[in-house]
């Protein structure tokens, strides 16, 4: 019984690895074809990505939005956190569920509004419009990490912080703050990531002069199998890869649990 | 209360008006309010696209459980080193964009994707499987996608199972599968019960691998919303069928926090 579980569990993770072990040497490959294994080592691809305004241009604008909506989702989302964990009041599972409700009905669902409300407003396809959609898929994120955080830290040390005669200021940046830190970095990467790989909501907004680099690799690869594409994949998981080893860093040393979805 | 009013405002504007605007014009079709959802009920080409997602979803589902569950159990019962190794396996590609990941399955499974040149040059086949714009591509990219939502939180009820149940069922005379059966199971089954709901919930809404492993057949009700709002223009119709699409999320969340909890969705 064991080994049949322990068979189909082995199966399952290298069914869930083989696509990045085979995106990751693609993008290296010699041949102007897709093959695998890839015929030669050549960094064509890359060359061609970076050679590229458009993919050049997508990337840098990816990244500014990026920023962009981490720090608004983090402005937004620390506050809404404290206030949840900190504060007794009835409905709090509902406020809870509200505020996650973005990451839980299906994308689609807020794309097309979203598009309806940008299009009578005038929005559709600037850098703005793509800044509020992407922070309200980020933001819940942010909301969960911290919360997480806030259920775990021991309100003690404040009080200790306070009867020694630290104002509620000073506590909060001295004692709360670096408590938590750990769990705001988390936060603030997934934020990132989420806005960075944000594409269902980006189709309907974005427009010609602000295409994102998940919209850039969407339009390329309804067109041909262009392996610019696993190029620009593999930099994609790096990012991935980056925000993995940091998160368990976190989670290991101080336990900062990460949100599924 | 102050702390909060940013974030309500932010998705009272940003999401809740957008989505009750979205309603109104669901309900604002020439023919009566009515209209866009009896022309969805009338024409069975919605019928066959609902009928497709939900048996879509389900399927994805069940697979996700079938695999998830012994990767769960397996992650749960190794340590240290071997068990953060696994554990990257999972989470590696679960903050790998799904852009990519379905990318890369269309790689693999095209017409000259790795599956069909290994076939053909070993001489196993003559001609090129069709491998995707199917079914069999949907349910591939798909449940690859989704394993992840359900293995780690059955992960992380499993590492939460205490290990004493288990030898006290043994040192009474149990088997091991009667162990498994009577003990772990229903001590896991919070945990598969509330993987399952999400990759459900999000498998109904799917709208990317749909798009490029399916074919003309396998058009998921997300994929005909896009068609009508971006493509035909036709915003009250799609807003009907966002609104369905909405109805059906909101009852299994709805159930999902009434068995489950809402707060289950970290790891």
């Amino acid at each position: 019984m064991k080994t049949v579980l322990y068979g189909i569990a082995i199966l399952t993770l290298v069914f869930l690895v083989l696509p990045i072990l085979i995106v990751v040497p693609l993008a290296f490959s010699a041949s102007p074809y897709l093959e695998f294994p890839p015929a030669g080592f050549s960094l064509q691809w890359y060359a061609r990505y970076f050679a590229s305004p458009k993919w050049t241009g997508a990337t840098v604008l990816s990244i500014q939005i990026a920023l962009a909506a981490t720090a608004l989702a983090l402005a937004l989302g620390i506050p809404a956190a404290f206030g949840l964990v900190r504060r007794q009041f009835r409905g709090k599972s509902a406020l809870l569920a509200f505020f996650m409700a973005p990451i839980i009905v299906p994308y689609i669902i807020t794309a097309i509004a979203m598009y309806f409300m940008f299009a009578r407003l005038g929005l559709l396809g600037t850098p703005l419009s793509l800044l509020l959609a992407h922070t309200l898929l980020a933001f819940p994120k942010v909301v969960v990490i911290v919360a997480a955080a806030l259920k775990g830290f021991d309100r003690t040390l404040e009080r200790a912080s306070m009867s020694l005669g630290a104002r509620p200021g000073i506590t909060f940046l001295r004692v709360t703050y670096p408590g938590i830190r750990p769990a705001v970095t988390t936060a603030g990467l997934f934020a990132f990531l989420t806005s960075f790989d944000e594409l269902i909501l980006t189709m309907f907004i974005a427009g010609p002069t602000t295409v994102t680099l998940p919209k850039q690799m969407w339009d390329t690869v309804r067109l041909e199998i262009d392996p610019t594409i696993a190029a620009a994949s593999s930099l994609l998981i790096a990012v991935a890869v980056f925000i993995l080893v940091v998160t368990e860093l976190l989670r290991r040393r101080v336990g900062v649990k990460v949100p599924i979805g | 209360m102050l702390p909060l009013v940013p974030a309500l405002v932010f998705v009272t504007v940003f999401f809740v008006y957008p989505l009750l605007r979205m309603a109104a014009l669901s309900f604002g079709a020439p023919d009566g309010p009515l209209g866009y959802y009896e022309s969805i009920l009338r024409n069975p080409v919605y019928a066959t696209v609902l009928g497709l997602t939900f048996k879509t979803a389900l399927v994805v589902t069940g697979l996700c459980v079938l695999l998830g569950v012994p990767t769960a159990y397996l992650l749960a019962s190794v340590r240290g080193t071997t068990r953060t190794i696994l554990l990257v396996a999972v989470v590696l590609p679960f903050l790998t964009s799904i852009l990519i990941r379905t990318y890369a399955w269309m790689a693999i499974l095209g017409r000259h994707g790795v599956v069909n040149q290994a076939l053909l040059t070993t001489g196993l086949i003559e001609a090129p499987l069709p491998l995707m714009h199917n079914a069999f591509g949907v349910y591939v990219g798909m449940t690859h996608v989704l394993l992840p939502f359900l293995v780690l939180p059955v992960y992380s009820v499993m590492t939460g199972i205490d290990g004493r149940l288990l030898r006290a069922a043994a040192s009474l005379g149990a088997t091991p599968r009667r162990v498994l059966a009577t003990v772990y199971v229903p001590l896991a089954l919070p945990g598969i019960a509330s993987g399952a709901l999400l990759v459900f919930l999000i498998a109904i809404g799917f709208y990317i691998t749909p798009a490029l492993l399916g074919g003309p057949r396998q058009v998921m009700i997300a994929n005909l919303i896009e068609v009508q709002v971006l493509e035909l223009l036709n915003w009250g119709f799609g807003s009907a069928l966002a609104f369905l699409l909405l109805g059906a999320t909101v009852v299994v969340m709805v159930l999902f926090d009434r068995v489950l909890g809402l707060e289950r969705l970290t790891v």
